[in-house]
């Protein structure tokens, strides 16, 4: 037990080392390793290439006896015999090599005669052999004793039964052609079809019948009627069982002398072993195929699990050449070692890789992928590595031990597989130690590469042209974001690339390498090729008499092409082109017998037209069996069903015997048709037709034809090639909504800005968020109007704050939380909604926010230099960046103020406690007038000084007022006008003054706690968690006429309102109750239009009227909690969006057609049919901003749906518009969120199918809480969300999002800010998660509305992080600067509104680094001070 | 046309997968057939594996040879194959303990592979004697076992059918129904039971997944329109 553990830990601990290591010098270990596997395949070189070729050996004739039966070598000495010479062959073959021509010729012969009367002289022959008989002292030894007797042929080759001989010695000669009977070949009118009769129709290599009597190859035997050389030749093959040197002697001296050869050269002094392979027939490679399939389909099903990676395909070649090099490796090590493979190779293979198996592989893949993507490459790496670690030792150690147990069974076979298997385990973990888990870890790092590009500061992004080449840069990138949270991040085009559609990336691909120009030249180049090499008076004729010289296989199967006597002139010497070499005269013998040979000039029977054929010999002619098919003899003895499979036959040096006839004889040989052909006489000086195939003109035609269907068929098979490359590339290059308006990415170039069709660019915009601090918890509760934000953190508090500058306010302290606030308790109550504004539209208008400038502006100068070109949109913007966080140091007062500032709203919550107390007895005391106005210069204030010294005014005043109120946390908020409504947890509604900070009114009904708020028009409706509803009526006694303000200038010029001063009295009426409008607590709440619909746990949405409180609709279709209800707040009924008023509720869980009965309202339907769990946020947007869509028409809504639990929006790409038949207005659309990295298959049920969405988004991985879609002054709608990556501002215009709804309803990219572009899409970077976001929609002009956004810090950073953000309301302002900055070729010209040039980035970066931690310090420095106090 | 795209992607163009056949009795059929067609394969193909190692050239009508053994032993194989790959899931079920372990494809594959490797080792390897050969072959099939099924259930049964299809086998070749091409009666009863097992754990391995993914997917079902999205 112990000694496992320890034995598991340390196997760990050196696992995560090793993958440490491997991460850490990817590239100097993958080129160890190849230099490791090119080493151990190096021995391989020396193994002969697998094939079934013959192998030969060659022994001298004398002194020949058959080996013996063992090898008797040893195994240390060099032995140059081959080891399957032993054992006698299966037959020794003699050839007699029979050469005859008739000479001198006569014109008057015709073109039969130079064959048919040589041929005659076969049967001669065969008669002269058959009746050889040695005699010695041994007794008389007849052919019969020596030769192989063969039975019966195979029953399948009946039709050759009387072709070949049966029952008796195995002796072919041409004479079989007709039963070695000579009055058949005299009665024979067409020689040449009796020969050819038997041919096959079809191109093959075996051998055919005629070479098998003939013996030569079919081009040498001169039986044909065009031969330019009246030569003849044939042999006669006998076949002996035993080698009977005496026997053979005489039978070689006789007919030498019987038939002598001049000038012949042939020394006949070596014996030619021939050994033959083992064959491999269709029915061997049936089981092999079968293993094979097996085996593919064993890759193709574990590969295809790997996933979440960054190519999936890579990978899966990694794997698989992991394997195949460990294999190579094996066999490589086996032979250096001396064990010479006997097996198989082909065979073995496919167990071999079975057993050692892709498992190892993909457990690894597996594993790393499942580590925190948070971490390093590294870490991942090495931690995928050491939890791995046991299980891949233990399987290791599992193989090796059956295979052991294997080695020990003794059988050879086995062992030898064993052995192999062992090397190529050990192997196969090694590579897959060093080689694949560093592909691994780049594939991973181009991963993190691709998905953080977004978060990456701008120094780190550079081009991945090298991941590898720095790993101690790449390695710092997941980890590069928490330490600048500040970061504004923008997107180089370099990145853009990995973010392409996968299409894309090919073309991309295919242009960076010209891969398609370059196929198409080699392509060229081959076509070019072929086409000499066919020509008939090209490359080819001469290849191939070249490849007949040299090669052993012959030429049985390649006939040569005709050709023309011009190419190649008949006199050429060119030995390729002449069977005889003009020198094979000069040779010294001359066995010549006198009398014997025919005198040529002996006769003068006529003129010789043509020189003599010269009968010789030459030592080509030693070895022609060389020239025949190599499955010439195994055909042969296969007829007889005897083997040669794994065994040999030894060859006898040919007995040459020439023929010489006269004129005479070959006329008294004519048949009586011969005469009658009319084929003329060969004319071979000039004839010009060299017939290799004997079969005529028509042969040579149908090779020409032959060549011909060739060429035509390539021609036709690259042509179709070519037109299905290029259907393919349109295909690919040209999207399949042609011709409409969106066109996609796709058309865009890298580096262009994103512009749709309408030739709208979108604005560069800057976006500079605002941080607003001072909340000491987590913040729960956000309202705000456009003007004022008000937030409420678990601590009870509640801050205003201006919303346009950042400034707080006001301050409501929670009166029974004092002494905790700091602690977590509250934290506890938790409630689970925030609140959101969409579109602020009864905007607050009360303005407070005249103050902000004053109190800002004496404080912070302008920014002198990064900021001075900002020309005059004080007054809409605000330029005053020096008061955010990021601020580089030059701006010098800022940070010094920020963290002043700060430091005073702390300290002045602490004061304010403690003078809260004293306030208390005095009830509402007056003064808080003055307090109302912290942003009131300060000199004009009383408390100045300790403004100045971190003594905030606005808490001293709301403390006084705030006592009244009671226990209980809040739990809702709502803010309008000036008023605060506030829902607590004890059931109390407050209403506040939001300027003053004064309470108001509040309603003492305590039943239970508010859930939800709705603050419309002077009505309250209040949710509660039993269910029941409470509409209240607001009354004031003097008009609170939002008009009033809205008239206000400028923030600036307008004093503070007094209107909201104490004196006016406000009143909370109940005027309704009802009291069980749902069975369970309500979750949503959401009022427009005189409606209100709520929404709650019992899974059913009603519609109330507002002013009555009558319940009109009840919906139900939802199979879970309603989470949240969104209804469209369109201005103007759309005609899409008739029934009952211009209401579309929506839900958490978007029901499958049941949802939208209202009448008149479309069926929608979820794009999957089925539920969305958790959904939690929903937003829609109304207008399409009279665009003429194809598809869409002018007006429609998108939609978006918020998951919490997977990808903050979803990007499905099938979550398209399904819209019903005959709606012009598509039902759903969803914005693509950022995805978790890679494809999501966790946490959702049944997205394993989602496939690869779409590029890997920056900022993926990060999930999206909340998003908001405005449509302000510009075309196109924004969207906006956010999550932990921060908050995301994006431009889904037509050319990417709606255009892809439209026509394919799928997406691929262009979402938010995960768009087409990067300069459209920046991303605010938080430091904690967002839950809500608001958008502001009241700021006029060309710009961007205000957007702010609720922070709040996920439980499961580290502490730090936790302190940090708790304390922090982030608000981010989005701000557009007009065409000032922009964004080209990757390079930030102006960033933050400031200096042009790209050189300041880098400072700028650094600085706000530097700004950021300075103010993290400064920030908790100042809350132990706090504590302190 | 891309509107046409749009609007028809209702109905969901599965491939015949067994997944999408909800039935009971039709999945259960389909099953079978391909089971049989598996089995049916692997006769052929091992059939063969046997001839070679008696005929090592083949005369010119090679393909015939495949079709050399009684025309039934095929559809036997087939049969018996089906009958064994439903019965293991069908075991499983009843005795309450879903197959569990290294349940996918891949898996499967390397289960077959290793059973055609062993028969590949019975019919090529020469062993010196048939005791060696059948303690090798159970050896390798206890492997096979242990390496792909490890089921206690799974080893039963396969020692049943391997028993069984033994006395079958035997039985027919004292009949006279059927022969061994080789004469040497012990050898070949020798590695008959081993061949058996390793079939019998192989198919019953197919025959667990074949029911595996068709029972997953009826209950995931529900799912299935937002997989295929």
């Amino acid at each position: 037990m112990t000694l496992t553990e320890r034995l598991r830990e340390k196997i760990s601990q050196a696992f995560y080392n090793h993958g440490l290591f491997c991460a850490s010098y990817p590239i100097p270990i993958i080129l160890f390793t190849g230099l490791c596997i090119l080493a151990c395949c190096y021995p391989l070189l020396k193994l002969p290439l697998p094939g079934t070729g013959p192998v030969e050996f060659t022994t001298p004739v004398k002194d020949y006896s058959p080996p013996p039966l063992t090898s008797d070598h040893k195994p240390g000495e060099p032995n140059e015999q081959p080891e399957w010479y032993v054992g006698a062959p299966v037959a020794y073959i003699q050839q007699i090599f029979v050469k005859s021509s008739v000479s001198p010729w006569h014109k008057n012969l015709l073109a039969v005669d130079v064959f048919r009367s040589p041929l005659s002289r076969a049967f001669q022959l065969v008669e002269e052999i058959r009746n050889h008989v040695l005699k010695d002292s041994s007794g008389t030894r007849s052919l019969e004793d020596v030769c192989l007797q063969v039975t019966d042929l195979l029953p399948g080759l009946r039709k050759l039964r009387n072709l070949l001989p049966e029952h008796g010695c195995l002796l072919l000669s041409p004479g079989n052609f007709w039963q070695n009977d000579r009055e058949r070949f005299h009665a024979d009118p067409d020689i040449i079809r009796t020969i050819h009769q038997h041919e096959p129709k079809t191109l093959q290599t075996s051998a055919t019948l005629k070479d098998l009597l003939f013996g030569v190859p079919g081009k040498y035997s001169g039986v044909s009627l065009y031969t330019r050389k009246r030569l003849v030749s044939y042999t006669i093959t006998l076949v002996f069982q035993h080698y009977h040197a005496k026997f053979l002697g005489s039978l070689r001296a006789r007919l030498m002398l019987l038939h002598p050869s001049p000038n012949c050269s042939l020394r006949a002094e070596s014996l030619v072993h021939v050994h033959f392979k083992e064959e491999i027939g269709i029915a061997e490679l049936i089981p092999l195929v079968t293993t094979y399939i097996i085996l593919f389909a064993y890759i193709y099903f574990s590969t295809r699990k790997i996933d979440m990676v960054k190519s999936k395909w890579g990978l899966a070649l990694a794997a698989v050449v992991t394997v195949l090099s460990s294999l190579l490796m094996s066999v490589g090590l086996c032979t250096l070692f001396g064990l010479t493979p006997t097996l198989n190779g082909g065979e073995i293979f496919p167990y071999l890789v079975v057993v050692i198996g892709l498992e190892n592989v993909l457990v690894l893949t597996k594993s790393v992928v499942s580590t925190p993507v948070d971490l390093e490459v590294k870490l991942r790496i090495a931690q995928g590595l050491s939890s791995e670690s046991w299980s891949i030792m233990k399987n290791m150690a599992t193989e090796l031990g059956i295979v052991l147990i294997g080695y020990f069974t003794l059988v050879p076979a086995i062992q030898e597989f064993c052995l192999f298997a062992v090397v190529g385990l050990v192997s196969d973990f090694f590579l897959q130690m060093l080689f694949f888990t560093t592909v691994l870890s780049i594939d991973i790092r181009r991963m993190e590469l691709a998905d953080l590009n977004k978060r990456l500061p701008p120094e780190a992004c550079l081009p991945p042209a090298k991941p590898v080449g720095r790993p101690t840069r790449f390695e710092r990138q997941p980890t590069v974001r928490p330490s600048m949270p500040h970061t504004i991040t923008l997107q180089p085009s370099s990145f853009r690339n990995l973010r392409l559609p996968k299409r894309l990336r090919v073309i991309y691909f295919l242009a960076r390498t010209r891969l398609a120009q370059r196929l198409i030249m080699a392509g060229t180049v081959v076509w070019i090729g072929i086409l000499v090499y066919t020509d008939p008076a090209g490359l080819r004729t001469y290849l191939a008499a070249q490849v007949t010289e040299q090669s052993p296989l012959g030429e049985g199967a390649l006939a040569p092409l005709p050709v023309p006597s011009g190419v190649l002139p008949a006199s050429h010497p060119d030995p390729a082109f002449s069977i005889f070499p003009p020198d094979a005269s000069k040779l010294p013998e001359n066995q010549t017998l006198p009398g014997e040979p025919p005198e040529p000039g002996g006769l003068a029977e006529g003129v010789h037209d043509s020189p003599a054929p010269e009968v010789t010999w030459g030592p080509e002619d030693e070895e022609l069996w060389r020239k025949l098919s190599f499955r010439h003899w195994p055909t042969l003895f296969s007829y007889y069903n005897i083997t040669l499979a794994k065994r040999y036959v030894s060859l006898l040096p040919v007995i040459p015997v020439t023929l010489r006839l006269n004129p005479r004889e070959a006329l008294e040989g004519r048949h009586p048709q011969d005469g009658r052909s009319a084929w003329p006489p060969p004319r071979p000086g000039q004839g010009g037709l060299w017939e290799a195939g004997p079969k005529g003109p028509g042969t040579a035609q149908a090779h020409r034809d032959l060549t011909l269907y060739k060429v035509a068929a390539l021609g036709l098979a690259s042509g179709i090639v070519l037109v299905l490359l290029l259907l393919c590339l349109y295909r690919v290059l040209c999207p399949r909504n042609y011709g409409q308006p969106g066109a996609g990415p796709g058309r865009r170039r890298r580096g262009e800005l994103p512009c749709d069709d309408y030739g709208y660019a979108p604005p560069e915009t800057e976006i500079v968020p605002l941080v607003l601090r001072g909340h000491l918890m987590d913040i729960e509760c956000l309202a705000s109007d456009g003007m004022l934000l008000v937030s409420c953190c678990l601590a009870g508090h509640v801050c205003v704050w201006d919303a346009q500058t950042g400034d707080c306010l006001t301050r409501i302290p929670h009166p029974g939380r004092q002494r905790r606030d700091s602690g977590v308790g509250s934290g506890l109550e938790t409630q689970e909604t925030w609140e959101r504004l969409s579109d602020g539209g009864k905007g607050g208008p009360e303005e407070p926010g005249d103050s902000p400038p004053l109190r800002h502006r004496p404080r912070g100068p302008p920014p002198p230099a990064l900021f001075g070109d900002q020309p005059d949109l004080t007054c809409l913007i605000d330029t005053n960046f020096a008061a955010r966080p990021q601020l580089p140091e030059p701006v010098q007062p800022e940070p010094r103020y920020r963290a002043g500032r700060r430091a005073q709203d702390s300290a002045g919550y602490d004061f304010s406690r403690l003078v809260q107390r004293v306030y208390q007895e005095g009830g509402m005391a007056p003064v808080h007038t003055p307090a109302l106005r912290p942003p009131s210069p300060g000199p004009t204030f009383p408390l100045a000084p300790e403004d100045e010294a971190g003594f905030p005014p606005e808490k001293s005043c709301p403390s006084l007022a705030w006592a009244p109120s009671a226990d209980g946390s809040i739990w809702s908020l709502e803010l309008q006008g000036s008023l605060i409504v506030v829902g607590r947890s004890s059931g109390r509604l407050e209403v506040w003054d939001a300027i003053e900070g004064t309470l108001r009114c509040s309603s003492e009904e305590v039943s239970s706690g508010i859930t939800a708020l709705v603050f419309l028009d002077k009505r309250i409706v209040a949710a509660r968690l039993n269910g029941s509803l409470d509409f209240f009526s607001l009354e004031t006694h003097t008009a609170l006429s939002p008009l009033q303000f809205r008239g206000a200038p400028g923030r600036g010029s307008s004093p503070a309102s007094p209107a909201c001063s104490s004196s006016d009295r406000v009143a909370c009426h109940l005027t309704h109750t009802v009291p069980c409008a749902h069975q369970k607590p309500i979750t949503a709440l959401k009022a427009a239009a005189g409606r209100l619909v709520t929404g709650s746990q019992d899974h059913t949405l009603r519609v109330f009227r507002l002013e009555d409180s009558c319940c009109l609709f009840t919906l139900q279709g939802h199979s879970g909690a309603i989470t949240t209800v969104y209804i469209d707040q369109a201005p103007t009924p759309t005609p899409a969006d008739h029934g009952a008023g211009q209401r579309r509720p929506r839900r958490g869980h978007l029901p499958v057609g049941r949802a939208d009965r209202q009448p008149g309202q479309p069926h929608v339907r979820s794009p999957w049919g089925c539920h969305l769990p958790h959904l939690h946020h929903l937003v829609r947007h109304q207008q399409w901003p009279g665009r003429p869509h194809q598809h869409l028409g002018p007006q429609h809504g998108h939609q978006a749906l918020l998951h919490p639990a997977g990808p903050g929006l979803w990007r499905e790409p099938g979550c398209h518009l399904r819209q019903p038949a005959g709606d012009r207005r598509p039902g759903l659309c969803f914005l693509l969120g950022p995805e978790l990295r890679g494809p999501v298959t966790d946490s959702l049920p049944g997205q394993e199918q989602r496939g690869p969405a779409g590029p890997p988004d920056p900022g993926a991985g990060q999930r999206c809480h909340c998003l908001q879609l405005w449509q302000r002054a510009q075309p196109g709608v924004r969207a906006l969300c956010a999550g932990e990556a921060g908050l995301r501002v994006g431009l889904p215009h037509p050319s990417g999002w709606g255009a892809r709804l439209a026509t394919h309803g799928t997406w691929t990219g262009g979402v938010l800010s995960l768009g087409k572009a990067a300069s459209d899409c920046p991303v605010l970077p938080h430091d904690c998660n967002i839950k809500s976001v608001f958008l502001n929609d009241i700021s006029q002009g060309p710009f961007e509305p205000l957007v702010s956004s609720l922070g709040r810090a996920l439980p499961s950073l580290t502490p730090s992080w936790c302190l940090k953000c708790s304390t922090g309301l982030d608000l981010a302002q989005l701000r557009a600067a007009p065409a000032r900055s922009h964004m080209k070729s990757g390079q930030l010209q102006s960033w933050g509104g400031g200096q042009p040039g790209a050189s300041s980035r880098h400072s700028l970066h650094k600085q706000v680094g530097v700004a950021s931690q300075e103010q993290q310090r400064a920030d908790t420095g100042h809350r132990t001070g706090l504590f302190i106090r | 046309m891309a509107e046409g795209e749009t609007e028809s992607p209702g109905p969901k163009k599965r491939g015949p997968y067994i997944s999408s056949v909800t039935s009971r009795s039709v999945n259960l059929m389909i099953r079978g057939v391909v089971l049989f067609f598996i089995g049916v394969f692997l006769a052929l193909v091992l059939n063969l594996l046997q001839i070679q190692r008696n005929v090592t050239l083949f005369p010119p009508d090679v393909i015939a040879s495949i079709f050399s053994s009684a025309w039934w032993v095929p559809p036997c194989c087939g049969t018996a194959s089906a009958v064994i790959g439903l019965l293991y899931p069908c075991i499983d079920r009843h005795l309450g303990e879903p197959h569990k372990f290294k349940r996918e494809w891949s898996s499967v594959m390397r289960c077959v592979a290793v059973f055609v490797g062993i028969n590949h080792a019975s019919a090529k390897v020469d062993f010196d004697n048939n005791i060696q050969l059948s303690l090798t072959l159970a050896a390798l099939s206890i492997g096979l076992w242990w390496t792909f099924d490890r089921s206690r259930s799974g080893f039963g049964l396969g020692v049943g059918i391997a028993f069984l299809a033994t006395v079958v086998t035997q039985l027919l070749v004292y009949n006279g129904v059927y022969q061994y091409t080789s004469p040497d009666f012990l050898y070949v009863r020798s590695w008959l039971p081993c061949i058996f097992f390793a079939g019998g754990i192989t198919m019953g391995n197919i025959g667990r997944q074949l029911a595996m993914s068709s029972h997953v997917t009826p209950r995931s079902s529900g799912n299935v329109c937002s997989t295929k999205l």
